[in-house]
Protein backbone atom coordinates (compact mmCIF):
# COMPACT_ATOMS: atom_id res chain seq x y z
CA UNK A 1 0.00 0.00 0.00
CA UNK A 2 1.61 3.39 -0.61
CA UNK A 3 2.46 4.94 2.33
CA UNK A 4 2.05 8.94 2.11
CA UNK A 5 3.29 9.37 6.19
CA UNK A 6 6.14 12.22 7.05
CA UNK A 7 7.62 12.43 10.58
CA UNK A 8 6.55 16.23 10.75
CA UNK A 9 6.10 19.38 9.35
CA UNK A 10 9.74 20.00 9.08
CA UNK A 11 9.95 17.01 6.41
CA UNK A 12 6.86 17.62 4.96
CA UNK A 13 7.68 21.30 3.90
CA UNK A 14 11.63 20.58 3.43
CA UNK A 15 11.89 21.83 -0.30
CA UNK A 16 9.27 24.39 0.28
CA UNK A 17 11.80 27.27 -1.00
CA UNK A 18 11.71 31.88 -1.47
CA UNK A 19 8.89 32.72 -4.26
CA UNK A 20 7.15 29.57 -4.23
CA UNK A 21 3.37 29.95 -4.65
CA UNK A 22 0.81 28.03 -1.49
CA UNK A 23 -2.84 27.49 -0.97
CA UNK A 24 -3.59 27.38 2.60
CA UNK A 25 -6.83 26.22 4.08
CA UNK A 26 -8.57 27.70 6.22
CA UNK A 27 -11.99 30.28 6.94
CA UNK A 28 -10.63 32.85 9.27
CA UNK A 29 -8.73 30.87 12.03
CA UNK A 30 -11.22 27.55 11.49
CA UNK A 31 -9.54 24.82 9.87
CA UNK A 32 -6.17 26.30 9.45
CA UNK A 33 -2.68 24.72 9.42
CA UNK A 34 -1.33 25.50 12.35
CA UNK A 35 1.61 23.19 12.07
CA UNK A 36 2.57 24.34 8.73
CA UNK A 37 2.26 27.50 9.48
CA UNK A 38 4.62 27.75 12.23
CA UNK A 39 7.17 25.39 10.19
CA UNK A 40 6.69 28.25 7.30
CA UNK A 41 7.62 30.47 10.04
CA UNK A 42 10.44 28.45 11.22
CA UNK A 43 11.87 28.46 7.66
CA UNK A 44 11.75 31.88 7.21
CA UNK A 45 10.90 31.16 3.34
CA UNK A 46 10.31 34.38 2.04
CA UNK A 47 8.77 36.09 -1.09
CA UNK A 48 5.79 34.02 -1.28
CA UNK A 49 2.41 34.07 -2.71
CA UNK A 50 -0.56 32.88 -0.16
CA UNK A 51 -3.54 32.20 -1.24
CA UNK A 52 -6.04 31.55 1.57
CA UNK A 53 -9.69 33.18 2.19
CA UNK A 54 -8.54 35.50 4.92
CA UNK A 55 -5.57 36.59 5.94
CA UNK A 56 -5.17 35.38 9.70
CA UNK A 57 -5.24 37.91 12.85
CA UNK A 58 -2.30 39.65 13.60
CA UNK A 59 -0.13 37.06 15.77
CA UNK A 60 -1.94 34.23 14.56
CA UNK A 61 -2.56 32.15 11.32
CA UNK A 62 -0.54 33.93 8.27
CA UNK A 63 -0.64 37.04 10.24
CA UNK A 64 2.47 35.04 11.95
CA UNK A 65 4.24 35.19 8.29
CA UNK A 66 2.77 39.29 7.57
CA UNK A 67 4.58 40.03 10.83
CA UNK A 68 7.67 38.46 9.66
CA UNK A 69 7.51 40.25 6.00
CA UNK A 70 7.36 36.66 3.85
CA UNK A 71 4.52 37.20 2.08
CA UNK A 72 4.91 39.10 -0.92
CA UNK A 73 2.07 38.99 -2.35
CA UNK A 74 -1.63 37.78 -1.06
CA UNK A 75 -4.55 36.31 -2.46
CA UNK A 76 -7.65 36.42 0.17
CA UNK A 77 -11.65 37.71 -0.11
CA UNK A 78 -11.75 39.17 3.35
CA UNK A 79 -8.86 40.39 5.47
CA UNK A 80 -10.68 42.90 7.52
CA UNK A 81 -9.58 40.86 10.99
CA UNK A 82 -6.09 41.92 10.54
CA UNK A 83 -4.14 45.39 11.24
CA UNK A 84 -1.09 44.15 10.19
CA UNK A 85 -2.24 43.76 6.75
CA UNK A 86 -3.66 46.47 6.40
CA UNK A 87 -1.34 48.96 6.95
CA UNK A 88 0.95 46.68 4.64
CA UNK A 89 -1.32 47.02 1.87
CA UNK A 90 -2.02 50.59 2.54
CA UNK A 91 1.53 51.67 2.30
CA UNK A 92 1.76 49.68 -0.77
CA UNK A 93 4.62 47.32 1.27
CA UNK A 94 2.33 44.13 -0.12
CA UNK A 95 0.90 42.97 -2.97
CA UNK A 96 -2.80 41.82 -2.45
CA UNK A 97 -5.65 40.47 -5.15
CA UNK A 98 -9.06 40.38 -3.56
CA UNK A 99 -11.14 37.96 -4.81
CA UNK A 100 -14.76 37.20 -4.49
CA UNK A 101 -15.06 33.92 -2.44
CA UNK A 102 -16.74 32.13 -4.32
CA UNK A 103 -14.43 32.62 -7.71
CA UNK A 104 -11.66 31.60 -4.86
CA UNK A 105 -12.74 28.01 -4.39
CA UNK A 106 -14.06 27.96 -7.68
CA UNK A 107 -10.34 28.28 -8.96
CA UNK A 108 -9.17 25.53 -6.61
CA UNK A 109 -11.69 23.47 -7.88
CA UNK A 110 -10.97 24.18 -11.97
CA UNK A 111 -6.97 23.21 -10.87
CA UNK A 112 -8.22 20.38 -9.26
CA UNK A 113 -10.55 19.23 -11.82
CA UNK A 114 -8.15 19.68 -15.14
CA UNK A 115 -9.97 22.71 -16.07
CA UNK A 116 -8.40 25.61 -17.08
CA UNK A 117 -10.62 28.13 -16.19
CA UNK A 118 -13.99 29.22 -14.94
CA UNK A 119 -16.56 31.17 -15.87
CA UNK A 120 -18.76 33.43 -12.97
CA UNK A 121 -20.95 36.49 -13.28
CA UNK A 122 -19.35 37.32 -9.48
CA UNK A 123 -17.33 40.65 -9.91
CA UNK A 124 -19.22 41.36 -13.39
CA UNK A 125 -19.27 45.53 -14.25
CA UNK A 126 -16.75 45.82 -11.33
CA UNK A 127 -13.38 46.63 -11.00
CA UNK A 128 -12.44 42.59 -10.31
CA UNK A 129 -13.30 42.79 -13.90
CA UNK A 130 -10.88 45.19 -15.15
CA UNK A 131 -8.41 42.84 -17.44
CA UNK A 132 -10.53 39.93 -17.69
CA UNK A 133 -12.08 38.39 -20.41
CA UNK A 134 -15.89 38.94 -20.79
CA UNK A 135 -18.36 36.01 -22.20
CA UNK A 136 -22.13 35.80 -22.97
CA UNK A 137 -24.34 32.87 -21.87
CA UNK A 138 -27.88 32.93 -22.41
CA UNK A 139 -27.79 36.72 -22.52
CA UNK A 140 -25.96 37.23 -19.22
CA UNK A 141 -22.70 38.49 -19.03
CA UNK A 142 -19.80 36.32 -17.42
CA UNK A 143 -15.63 36.79 -16.16
CA UNK A 144 -13.38 33.67 -17.28
CA UNK A 145 -11.52 33.29 -14.29
CA UNK A 146 -8.14 31.06 -14.19
CA UNK A 147 -7.22 27.96 -12.54
CA UNK A 148 -4.88 28.83 -9.77
CA UNK A 149 -1.50 27.35 -10.62
CA UNK A 150 0.40 27.03 -7.16
CA UNK A 151 3.58 24.70 -5.97
CA UNK A 152 1.85 23.57 -2.74
CA UNK A 153 -1.63 23.50 -0.83
CA UNK A 154 -1.44 23.13 2.91
CA UNK A 155 -4.86 21.53 4.36
CA UNK A 156 -5.39 20.91 7.62
CA UNK A 157 -8.61 17.72 8.33
CA UNK A 158 -9.37 16.45 11.03
CA UNK A 159 -8.61 12.57 10.36
CA UNK A 160 -6.81 11.25 7.68
CA UNK A 161 -4.97 7.32 7.04
CA UNK A 162 -1.57 6.63 6.28
CA UNK A 163 -2.88 6.85 2.26
CA UNK A 164 -3.88 10.38 2.35
CA UNK A 165 -7.67 9.88 2.86
CA UNK A 166 -9.12 12.65 4.61
CA UNK A 167 -12.06 13.69 6.83
CA UNK A 168 -12.38 17.24 7.94
CA UNK A 169 -15.05 18.28 11.15
CA UNK A 170 -17.70 20.25 10.61
CA UNK A 171 -16.94 23.81 9.26
CA UNK A 172 -13.26 23.57 9.43
CA UNK A 173 -14.03 21.42 6.09
CA UNK A 174 -14.46 25.18 3.75
CA UNK A 175 -11.35 25.72 1.93
CA UNK A 176 -9.70 22.60 2.65
CA UNK A 177 -11.04 20.32 0.36
CA UNK A 178 -10.93 22.24 -2.81
CA UNK A 179 -7.49 23.41 -2.14
CA UNK A 180 -6.05 19.92 -1.29
CA UNK A 181 -7.37 18.94 -4.83
CA UNK A 182 -5.33 22.45 -6.24
CA UNK A 183 -1.50 22.16 -5.47
CA UNK A 184 0.89 20.14 -7.01
CA UNK A 185 2.04 18.93 -4.42
CA UNK A 186 -0.30 18.29 -1.21
CA UNK A 187 0.63 18.33 2.46
CA UNK A 188 -2.45 17.57 5.07
CA UNK A 189 -1.74 17.92 8.48
CA UNK A 190 -4.62 16.28 10.64
CA UNK A 191 -5.48 15.62 14.17
CA UNK A 192 -4.93 12.17 14.11
CA UNK A 193 -3.75 9.82 11.84
CA UNK A 194 -4.75 6.29 11.58
CA UNK A 195 -3.63 3.00 9.44
CA UNK A 196 -5.13 2.68 5.87
CA UNK A 197 -7.87 0.58 5.76
CA UNK A 198 -9.44 2.02 9.46
CA UNK A 199 -11.49 4.93 7.83
CA UNK A 200 -14.64 3.83 5.99
CA UNK A 201 -14.08 4.63 2.11
CA UNK A 202 -17.89 5.97 2.16
CA UNK A 203 -16.80 8.82 4.82
CA UNK A 204 -13.66 9.78 2.56
CA UNK A 205 -14.17 13.40 1.86
CA UNK A 206 -10.47 14.03 -0.04
CA UNK A 207 -9.24 10.43 -1.42
CA UNK A 208 -5.54 10.45 -1.14
CA UNK A 209 -4.44 10.37 -4.81
CA UNK A 210 -5.01 14.25 -3.99
CA UNK A 211 -2.29 14.16 -1.43
CA UNK A 212 1.11 13.60 -1.34
CA UNK A 213 2.15 13.94 2.29
CA UNK A 214 0.23 12.98 5.62
CA UNK A 215 1.45 14.52 8.92
CA UNK A 216 0.11 14.07 12.65
CA UNK A 217 -0.33 17.54 13.67
CA UNK A 218 0.87 18.29 17.48
CA UNK A 219 0.07 21.10 19.99
CA UNK A 220 -3.24 22.61 18.60
CA UNK A 221 -4.58 25.89 19.54
CA UNK A 222 -7.79 26.20 17.63
CA UNK A 223 -7.88 29.74 18.60
CA UNK A 224 -11.72 30.96 18.54
CA UNK A 225 -11.80 34.42 16.63
CA UNK A 226 -15.42 35.24 17.76
CA UNK A 227 -16.50 33.75 21.00
CA UNK A 228 -20.46 34.15 20.77
CA UNK A 229 -22.21 32.25 23.44
CA UNK A 230 -25.83 32.83 25.17
CA UNK A 231 -27.11 31.73 28.32
CA UNK A 232 -28.64 28.87 29.23
CA UNK A 233 -32.40 29.21 29.16
CA UNK B 1 -39.74 57.25 15.36
CA UNK B 2 -36.69 56.36 13.16
CA UNK B 3 -36.10 52.21 13.71
CA UNK B 4 -32.88 51.10 15.77
CA UNK B 5 -31.35 48.12 14.55
CA UNK B 6 -33.41 45.65 15.76
CA UNK B 7 -36.08 47.40 14.41
CA UNK B 8 -34.90 46.96 10.67
CA UNK B 9 -34.06 43.44 11.60
CA UNK B 10 -37.50 42.29 12.71
CA UNK B 11 -39.39 44.33 9.85
CA UNK B 12 -37.16 42.45 7.39
CA UNK B 13 -37.54 38.96 9.31
CA UNK B 14 -41.23 39.39 7.56
CA UNK B 15 -39.95 39.26 3.78
CA UNK B 16 -39.25 35.87 4.94
CA UNK B 17 -41.38 32.93 3.94
CA UNK B 18 -42.29 29.29 5.08
CA UNK B 19 -39.54 26.76 3.61
CA UNK B 20 -37.04 29.29 2.43
CA UNK B 21 -33.26 28.75 2.40
CA UNK B 22 -31.73 32.32 3.40
CA UNK B 23 -28.39 33.86 3.45
CA UNK B 24 -27.78 36.49 6.21
CA UNK B 25 -24.34 38.54 6.16
CA UNK B 26 -22.87 40.45 8.74
CA UNK B 27 -24.31 43.22 10.94
CA UNK B 28 -27.75 44.01 10.95
CA UNK B 29 -28.70 40.97 8.91
CA UNK B 30 -27.38 38.87 11.62
CA UNK B 31 -29.84 40.31 14.15
CA UNK B 32 -32.99 38.76 11.64
CA UNK B 33 -32.40 35.20 13.11
CA UNK B 34 -34.05 36.65 15.95
CA UNK B 35 -37.01 37.64 14.32
CA UNK B 36 -38.23 34.81 12.13
CA UNK B 37 -41.48 33.49 13.57
CA UNK B 38 -42.03 29.96 15.18
CA UNK B 39 -44.26 28.84 12.90
CA UNK B 40 -42.37 28.77 9.97
CA UNK B 41 -39.40 26.67 8.70
CA UNK B 42 -36.51 28.19 7.13
CA UNK B 43 -32.92 27.21 6.66
CA UNK B 44 -30.08 29.32 7.57
CA UNK B 45 -27.47 29.56 5.02
CA UNK B 46 -23.80 30.19 6.07
CA UNK B 47 -21.28 30.83 3.16
CA UNK B 48 -18.20 29.09 4.94
CA UNK B 49 -20.12 25.45 4.49
CA UNK B 50 -23.35 25.10 6.52
CA UNK B 51 -26.91 24.53 6.02
CA UNK B 52 -28.91 24.71 8.91
CA UNK B 53 -27.17 27.40 11.21
CA UNK B 54 -28.57 27.08 14.85
CA UNK B 55 -28.21 29.60 17.71
CA UNK B 56 -25.13 30.50 19.44
CA UNK B 57 -23.86 27.86 21.79
CA UNK B 58 -24.24 28.03 25.59
CA UNK B 59 -21.55 29.16 27.47
CA UNK B 60 -18.74 26.15 27.74
CA UNK B 61 -19.78 24.83 24.56
CA UNK B 62 -18.30 26.50 22.04
CA UNK B 63 -16.76 24.69 19.17
CA UNK B 64 -13.60 26.22 17.05
CA UNK B 65 -13.97 24.13 14.43
CA UNK B 66 -18.30 25.08 14.05
CA UNK B 67 -18.52 29.26 13.28
CA UNK B 68 -20.14 31.12 11.00
CA UNK B 69 -19.44 33.46 8.06
CA UNK B 70 -18.91 36.14 10.81
CA UNK B 71 -16.42 33.65 12.32
CA UNK B 72 -18.62 33.47 15.34
CA UNK B 73 -19.32 30.57 17.29
CA UNK B 74 -22.80 29.04 16.43
CA UNK B 75 -25.11 25.77 16.73
CA UNK B 76 -26.19 23.64 14.11
CA UNK B 77 -29.81 22.56 13.83
CA UNK B 78 -31.37 18.98 13.64
CA UNK B 79 -30.68 18.55 9.60
CA UNK B 80 -27.85 20.73 9.26
CA UNK B 81 -25.43 19.37 6.44
CA UNK B 82 -22.06 20.57 5.80
CA UNK B 83 -19.73 21.14 3.02
CA UNK B 84 -16.96 22.48 1.50
CA UNK B 85 -16.71 26.17 0.07
CA UNK B 86 -16.97 25.28 -3.46
CA UNK B 87 -19.78 23.85 -3.09
CA UNK B 88 -21.43 26.82 -0.57
CA UNK B 89 -21.21 29.33 -3.91
CA UNK B 90 -22.53 26.38 -6.09
CA UNK B 91 -25.45 26.48 -4.62
CA UNK B 92 -25.59 30.41 -4.68
CA UNK B 93 -24.99 30.42 -8.23
CA UNK B 94 -27.02 27.92 -9.27
CA UNK B 95 -29.87 30.16 -7.05
CA UNK B 96 -31.15 27.71 -4.82
CA UNK B 97 -30.41 30.09 -1.72
CA UNK B 98 -34.17 31.35 -2.28
CA UNK B 99 -33.21 35.42 -0.24
CA UNK B 100 -29.75 37.17 0.35
CA UNK B 101 -29.63 39.71 2.77
CA UNK B 102 -26.53 42.22 3.45
CA UNK B 103 -25.96 45.08 4.06
CA UNK B 104 -24.53 48.24 1.93
CA UNK B 105 -22.54 51.35 2.36
CA UNK B 106 -24.42 52.55 -0.70
CA UNK B 107 -26.95 51.59 -2.69
CA UNK B 108 -28.10 53.28 -6.43
CA UNK B 109 -31.43 54.09 -7.65
CA UNK B 110 -30.70 51.17 -10.55
CA UNK B 111 -30.14 48.69 -7.40
CA UNK B 112 -26.10 48.88 -7.47
CA UNK B 113 -24.40 48.05 -4.48
CA UNK B 114 -21.06 49.29 -2.73
CA UNK B 115 -19.79 47.60 0.42
CA UNK B 116 -16.15 46.46 -0.11
CA UNK B 117 -14.01 48.95 -0.20
CA UNK B 118 -13.18 53.22 0.49
CA UNK B 119 -10.36 53.70 -1.64
CA UNK B 120 -7.13 55.07 0.40
CA UNK B 121 -9.09 54.33 3.46
CA UNK B 122 -10.43 50.48 4.29
CA UNK B 123 -9.96 47.78 2.29
CA UNK B 124 -11.78 44.71 3.97
CA UNK B 125 -12.10 42.93 0.87
CA UNK B 126 -15.85 41.65 -0.55
CA UNK B 127 -15.59 38.02 1.10
CA UNK B 128 -18.54 36.73 -0.70
CA UNK B 129 -20.50 39.80 -1.01
CA UNK B 130 -19.71 39.58 -4.89
CA UNK B 131 -20.82 36.24 -5.45
CA UNK B 132 -23.62 36.86 -3.43
CA UNK B 133 -25.02 39.35 -5.38
CA UNK B 134 -24.44 38.66 -8.75
CA UNK B 135 -26.34 35.37 -8.26
CA UNK B 136 -29.06 35.69 -5.51
CA UNK B 137 -32.75 35.25 -6.89
CA UNK B 138 -33.70 38.01 -4.40
CA UNK B 139 -31.78 40.58 -2.53
CA UNK B 140 -33.10 42.76 -0.09
CA UNK B 141 -30.58 45.59 1.93
CA UNK B 142 -30.31 46.48 5.43
CA UNK B 143 -28.77 49.93 5.95
CA UNK B 144 -28.87 53.38 7.43
CA UNK B 145 -30.79 55.89 5.05
CA UNK B 146 -28.16 58.54 5.86
CA UNK B 147 -24.45 58.04 6.84
CA UNK B 148 -22.87 59.85 9.90
CA UNK B 149 -22.25 62.61 7.60
CA UNK B 150 -25.90 62.94 6.80
CA UNK B 151 -25.66 62.23 3.81
CA UNK B 152 -27.49 60.18 1.98
CA UNK B 153 -26.58 56.63 1.04
CA UNK B 154 -29.58 56.15 -1.64
CA UNK B 155 -27.85 57.91 -4.77
CA UNK B 156 -28.16 58.51 -8.25
CA UNK B 157 -24.86 56.48 -8.68
CA UNK B 158 -22.45 54.83 -5.92
CA UNK B 159 -19.25 57.02 -5.43
CA UNK B 160 -17.81 54.11 -4.42
CA UNK B 161 -16.31 50.70 -5.94
CA UNK B 162 -19.33 48.89 -6.52
CA UNK B 163 -19.55 45.04 -5.60
CA UNK B 164 -22.41 44.46 -8.06
CA UNK B 165 -24.74 45.78 -10.80
CA UNK B 166 -28.21 46.17 -11.01
CA UNK B 167 -29.09 43.63 -8.16
CA UNK B 168 -30.89 44.84 -5.28
CA UNK B 169 -34.18 44.17 -5.14
CA UNK B 170 -35.47 45.99 -2.05
CA UNK B 171 -33.62 48.15 0.94
CA UNK B 172 -35.05 48.76 4.80
CA UNK B 173 -33.61 51.42 6.56
CA UNK B 174 -34.11 53.02 9.81
CA UNK B 175 -36.88 55.36 7.64
CA UNK B 176 -38.78 53.14 5.53
CA UNK B 177 -39.10 50.25 2.63
CA UNK B 178 -38.29 51.01 -0.69
CA UNK B 179 -38.49 48.79 -3.39
CA UNK B 180 -35.99 49.44 -6.41
CA UNK B 181 -36.82 49.77 -10.39
CA UNK B 182 -33.70 48.26 -11.40
CA UNK B 183 -35.11 48.83 -15.49
CA UNK B 184 -36.15 52.87 -14.69
CA UNK B 185 -34.54 53.82 -12.32
CA UNK B 186 -35.73 54.99 -8.46
CA UNK B 187 -36.36 53.96 -5.15
CA UNK B 188 -39.79 53.31 -4.81
CA UNK B 189 -41.30 54.10 -1.28
CA UNK B 190 -43.37 51.21 -0.03
CA UNK B 191 -43.78 51.43 3.72
CA UNK B 192 -42.71 53.91 6.30
CA UNK B 193 -41.24 53.75 9.81
CA UNK B 194 -43.78 54.47 12.21
CA UNK B 195 -44.07 57.64 12.83
CA UNK B 196 -41.76 59.58 9.72
CA UNK B 197 -43.11 61.65 7.30
CA UNK B 198 -43.04 60.82 3.26
CA UNK B 199 -41.03 64.14 3.38
CA UNK B 200 -38.71 63.03 5.51
CA UNK B 201 -37.98 60.15 3.86
CA UNK B 202 -37.64 62.36 0.54
CA UNK B 203 -35.41 64.65 2.24
CA UNK B 204 -33.13 61.62 3.26
CA UNK B 205 -33.31 59.63 -0.37
CA UNK B 206 -30.72 61.69 -3.41
CA UNK B 207 -31.01 59.69 -5.96
CA UNK B 208 -34.74 59.49 -7.75
CA UNK B 209 -37.50 59.34 -5.32
CA UNK B 210 -40.84 57.63 -5.91
CA UNK B 211 -44.50 58.13 -3.31
CA UNK B 212 -47.63 58.31 -4.17
CA UNK B 213 -47.96 60.11 -0.68
CA UNK B 214 -50.09 57.58 1.29
CA UNK B 215 -47.97 54.71 1.96
CA UNK B 216 -48.80 53.12 5.29
CA UNK B 217 -46.77 52.85 8.48
CA UNK B 218 -44.81 49.53 8.67
CA UNK B 219 -46.47 46.84 10.74
CA UNK B 220 -43.72 45.76 13.15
Amino acid sequence: MINKTVHHAADALHDITDGMTLLLGGFGLCGIPENCIRELVRKGVTNLTCISNNAGVDDFGIGMLLRNRQVAKMIASYVGENAEFERQLLSGELEVELVPQGTLATRCLAAGYGMPAVFTPAGVGTEVAEGKEVRRFHGRDYLMEMAFDADFALVKAWKGDTAGNLIYRMTARNFNPVMAMAGKITVAEVEELVEAGTLDPDQIHTPGIYVHRIFQGVDYEKRIEQRTVRQKA
Amino acid sequence: MMLDKNGIAKRIAREISDGYYVNLGIGIPTLVANYIPNDIHVVLQSENGLLGMGAFPIEGEEDPDLINAGKQTITMQPGAAVFDSAMSFGMIRSQKVDLTILGAMEVSEYGDIANWKIPGKMVKGMGGAMDLVASAKRIIVAMQQVNKAGESKLLPECSLPLTGVRCINRIVTEMAVFEVDTEAGGFRLLERAPGVSVEEIRNATAGKFIAAGDEPEMVL
